[in-house]
């Protein structure tokens, strides 16, 4: 396999549902940082203080995960909209939150904003659209699969409501009747390539060719459903293929996720690029038991020549 | 001069003056009790005031800093878990700082939990961050795991030989260097020389290395499979293996011990006469 031309960042992905193998490959595709948003399990919570391990696991054992991999890891920090639904208990979660909103790495407070566009919903996204002014960080928006339209022009209006500069929200989860609105309005525009209900990447292609790169973000949302934690690289190697200019993929595969997120002053190139960054005890550890240059990818061995070998 | 004291002298030089004046306005409020919500925000905090440059302390710095307390190496440490660290203990030792310390630790990001241990090396009260210290050895987070188990004196001084046993059995696991834990001849005792013999016979069944200096804990409390162990190590062994035999039985009382060391004199003469130690085993010609 030739070595990737570009490097990616996948801005939204859900890595705690997803096994090594999913980081190796990233990796190996040119996935140099991600960035996990809290939220919905999949199974309902019933106590803050799984909420309370969930968050502990995006600012700790997750990054170590990632690091293993030589991939760095980010986090954003927040309520879901479908969990705001259950008022005391998202009360609770409520409380919890500026313990971690101010943890290295916290890039956000998100994934927020609407699922059913309840009562609770609005209450609970409107406290941490506050909460994102207190604690002087970004704004990632989850728009809701039904009603999707208007879902997401209220979840503008709403950001605007609270005096949230759009160039500090990131929208996300967009498609063809959304984009115009939120590119229009000055608003970070994100797609979520998904199979079967979000964006498909051959679309995504469409949409670049008419919408061009400003603004545009592409992530994978990859979870515990059907998904493909390689659908930043693989929407990228299509665009390319589709005779999108490589600056435009890069803008939409990498940077401008790094603008929109960098304004938390948690993120930047240096923290991959950097070598001393990377692992800063390499700096100082000496050498006696370093392994090789390259990351430690804690991976079993198992890809020598013979593949049938475990060893 | 306490560790307190070496801990803002070394910040001094290396952060900006308004880290600085954070740092001892935040330390000021613990030491006269602040809400918690300020306690947890000010440590989280101090990464963005302080910086996270490593503090590269001179050799008078980390004699210093042997002077304030036995065994404590920072030399690894970096700006901001030196003031992470300035700010526990600026709180009054007691129940309640090791309570607000776990609440800490469970939901601590990785920069936070490392500092959370390597604290452990000055805090005043050590029976109230025990639980905590004995959950890192758990973690398989291994910069977690490292911040207790290496350059760190709370384990030798006061975990129950279970405990101990299970952190050095780890080192082999984990890759970290047993050079670097603090007190590991002292701690000796026949259980770990077991554990350890035993690990030694899995890894060669599975042929798969492992560093040499696992015999170290296994000399002083050999028994009679561990020394035919030895036996076999000083005679078939590589070099370094071969050496790290012949300290493993010099260290051993057992007079058998003394008698299948002399079956090689040239490795018997480096170690008696102290030419050949486990500091330099790797260094050895």
């Amino acid at each position: 396999m030739t070595p990737p031309k570009l490097r990616y960042i996948d801005p939204h992905v859900h890595m705690v549902s997803r096994t090594t193998d999913d980081y190796a490959a990233m990796a190996a595709a040119g996935v140099v940082a991600v960035i996990e948003p809290a939220f919905w399990v999949g199974q309902p919570r019933t106590e803050v203080g799984t909420f309370k391990d969930y968050f502990a696991s995006l600012v700790g054992f997750e990054r170590f995960r990632a690091s293993q991999f030589g991939i760095k890891h980010y986090c954003t920090i927040g309520l879901n909209s479908k969990e705001a639904n259950n008022e005391a208990l998202a009360e609770e979660v409520i409380e919890l939150l500026p313990r971690f909103a101010g943890k290295e790495g916290v890039v956000a407070i998100g994934e927020i904003g609407y699922d059913e566009m309840t009562k609770a919903e609005e209450k609970f996204f409107r406290v941490q659209l506050e909460l994102a002014k207190e604690m002087d960080l970004p704004v990632m928006i989850h728009t809701p699969h039904r009603n999707k339209k208007v879902g997401t022009s209220r979840s503008m209006d709403v950001c605007m409501e609270h005096g949230i500069p759009p160039a500090r929200v990131v929208i996300d989860h967009n498609n063809e009747e959304t984009c115009k609105e939120v590119l229009d309005r000055g608003f970070w525009c994100a797609f979520t390539i998904y199979p079967k209900t979000k964006m498909g990447n051959m679309r995504m292609v469409d949409l670049a060719r008419k919408y061009g790169s400003e603004r545009i973000i592409v992530d994978s949302s990859a979870d515990w459903g059907m998904s493909d934690p390689l659908a930043v690289p693989k929407t990228a190697n299509l665009m390319l293929e589709n005779g999108i200019p490589a600056a435009a993929v890069d803008a939409m595969c990498y940077r401008n996720a790094l603008l929109a997120y960098g304004q938390s002053g948690q993120i930047s190139e240096s923290d991959w690029l950097d070598p001393a960054q990377i692992d800063p005890k390499r700096e100082f550890e000496g050498n006696s038991l370093l392994r090789g240059g390259g990351p430690d990818t804690g991976r079993p061995e198992t890809a020598g020549p013979d593949v049938r070998l475990i060893e | 001069m306490p560790a307190q004291t070496l801990l803002l002298d070394w910040l001094k030089t290396r952060i900006p003056t308004e880290g600085l004046a954070w740092l001892e306005e935040k330390a000021a409020l613990m030491a006269t009790g602040a809400p918690d919500k300020t306690i947890f925000a000010s440590f989280s905090a101090c990464v963005r005031h302080a910086g996270k440059a490593h503090l590269a302390l001179s050799a008078d710095d980390l004699q210093a800093a042997r002077a304030a307390v036995p065994d404590w190496d920072p030399s690894d440490w970096t700006c901001d878990q030196a003031a992470r660290v300035f700010l526990l203990l600026s709180m009054p030792s007691g129940p309640h700082s090791a309570l607000v310390m776990d609440q800490m630790w469970q939901t601590a990001d990785v920069g936070e939990a490392i500092t959370l241990q390597k604290a452990l090396a000055v805090l005043p009260y050590p029976e109230g961050h025990m639980a905590r210290a004995r959950e890192a050895i758990r973690s398989n987070i291994k910069a977690v795991f490292e911040a207790i188990a290496t350059r760190n004196p709370y384990p030798s001084l006061h975990f129950d030989t279970v405990g101990w046993n299970q952190m050095v059995v780890k080192t082999f696991f984990v890759d970290v260097p047993l050079a670097r834990v603090v007190g590991v001849d002292r701690r000796a005792n026949p259980p770990l020389s077991r554990m350890l013999d035993d690990l030694a016979h899995e890894r060669w069944a599975a042929s798969r290395p492992f560093p040499p200096d696992l015999w170290r804990c296994v000399g002083p409390c050999a028994d009679a499979k561990a020394l035919a162990d030895l036996k076999k190590v000083l005679a078939t062994g590589s070099p370094v293996e071969r050496r790290a035999a012949a300290l493993a039985l010099k260290s051993c009382p057992d007079p058998q011990a003394a008698a299948i060391l002399s079956s090689d004199p040239t490795l018997e003469k480096a170690v008696r006469s102290g030419s050949l130690t486990w500091e330099n085993l790797h260094d050895a010609p």
